[in-house]
């Protein structure tokens, strides 16, 4: 970050009323939007203003990452997380930084305008501050909404996996969605550990969720099957929908002897069967 | 020298590992198992890990190669209470241990080896 010259921090702290009006106008033209209202953008803009011009006067060459730089940074980070929640793109949001460039141009220029050579300087400076200011924004703005996306993900991984008890001695794990390689770790070893926990035999995947299995589905539905068997209970696949038969048998996939049923009630029907017990109408 | 202790209950011999395998120690087993089961004439073997929560590949395939022996000397071999972590390990591995029976505890484990006796010569 280049240091400005002490005569363009003066014209500029002298002339800010000027420039928040500029800025201001631009900002009204270009957010002609009902989610904000300018009696909020107002004061943030002020606020904004006031943190840049400190942290102006005071910053060296150490560039935006220094202490110096903090408050604006942090003004910055929150502006966009706020507008994140709002729903504002990312564009709308670091609008609030590039529409200052207009207006203060415009006074750069009429400070300078007897002195060409540094006008330039002085312009590049603003300019390139602007743009890194800009780019933290989006920076922000990103990590927020990435932020966001990986809580989701993470809930989605706690929500779908529930091991439930069926009978007693038969577990069942519901899959909805697709089975990728973290999904299949964390059922995996959820399911393993409520056979420890519940001694069942026999623990029924039921696959009716799962949208398409392809050869690495297929893969970590036979290391899930492998590891029960190692465990010493037994696993029954159920939920084989037509298309995912197809499928299977057109990938040409060896599921190597493991107990696969159309649905669940099917799967169930074996699972008391294989652990001896009968279930009769009451009449 | 250290030794993983094996009982037997009638035809059957029982190992139960209750310290971490390392190598010289399941050489040790592997040897001390054969020659029991020789001496013994048993018909059975189980082999109880549920204190075993760490493993490698040479002690999977140590186990394979345990119960594999074992088969061939006419003792049926069941592994009972593997651990959920040991079971994913060895699948990552792809030690799947093809031949070797497994129970979930030691009560089924040695019902499994009856019911076997009961059913051949």
């Amino acid at each position: 970050m280049p240091a400005f010259a002490q005569q363009t921090l003066d014209a500029l702290r002298s002339r800010q009323d000027a420039i928040i009006d500029g800025w201001l106008a631009n900002l009204e033209a270009d957010v002609p939007d009902s989610r904000v209202s300018m009696r909020e953008l107002t004061p943030q803009a002020r606020e904004f203003w006031k943190l840049l011009l400190d942290a102006m006067r005071t910053s060296d060459a150490g560039g935006l990452q220094s202490r110096e730089w903090s408050d604006t940074r942090n003004f910055l980070e929150d502006f966009s997380r706020d507008r994140v929640q709002r729903g504002f793109t990312s564009s709308e949001t670091a609008n609030l930084i590039f529409s200052l460039k207009r207006p203060l141009f415009e006074q750069l220029q009429r400070i300078y305008a007897d002195a060409p050579a540094q006008m330039g300087h002085e312009l590049l400076a603003v300019s390139e501050l602007l743009d890194a200011l800009g780019l933290h924004t989006v920076k922000a703005y990103q990590q927020t909404r990435e932020d966001v996306i990986r809580r989701q993900q993470e809930e989605m991984l706690e929500l779908s996996t529930p091991v439930v008890k069926l009978w007693e001695g038969v577990l069942a794990l519901p899959m909805i969605g697709t089975l990728d390689s973290q999904r299949t770790q964390v059922v995996m070893e959820s399911l393993l550990q409520r056979i420890v926990e519940t001694g069942s035999e026999i623990a029924i995947i039921d696959i009716t969720g799962v949208p398409t299995v392809d050869t690495l589905v297929a893969q970590h539905l036979l290391k899930t099957v492998t590891a029960i068997r190692l465990m010493g209970a037994d696993a029954i696949i159920s939920g084989v929908r037509p298309q995912i038969a197809q499928t299977i048998v057109h990938l040409g996939l060896d599921l190597q002897g493991i107990v696969t049923k159309a649905n669940l009630a099917d799967a169930l029907a074996l699972a008391l069967k294989r652990t001896g017990q009968i279930v009769t109408k009451a009449v | 020298m250290e030794r993983i202790p094996i009982l037997q209950m009638g035809a059957t011999l029982l190992v139960t590992i209750q310290v971490d395998m390392h190598d010289q120690l399941a050489l040790q087993l592997q040897d001390d198992l054969a020659e029991r089961i020789r001496a013994t004439s048993a018909r059975g073997v189980l082999i109880e890990i549920s204190a075993l929560d760490i493993v490698d590949s040479f002690i999977g395939r140590m186990i394979a190669t345990i119960a594999a022996q074992a088969r061939i000397m006419d003792a049926h071999t069941v592994v009972v209470g593997m651990q959920p972590a040991v079971a994913i390990t060895l699948v990552e591995l792809n030690l799947t241990l093809p031949g070797v029976r497994t129970a979930l505890t030691v009560e089924r484990g040695m019902r499994m080896i009856q019911q076997r006796d009961d059913a051949s010569p």
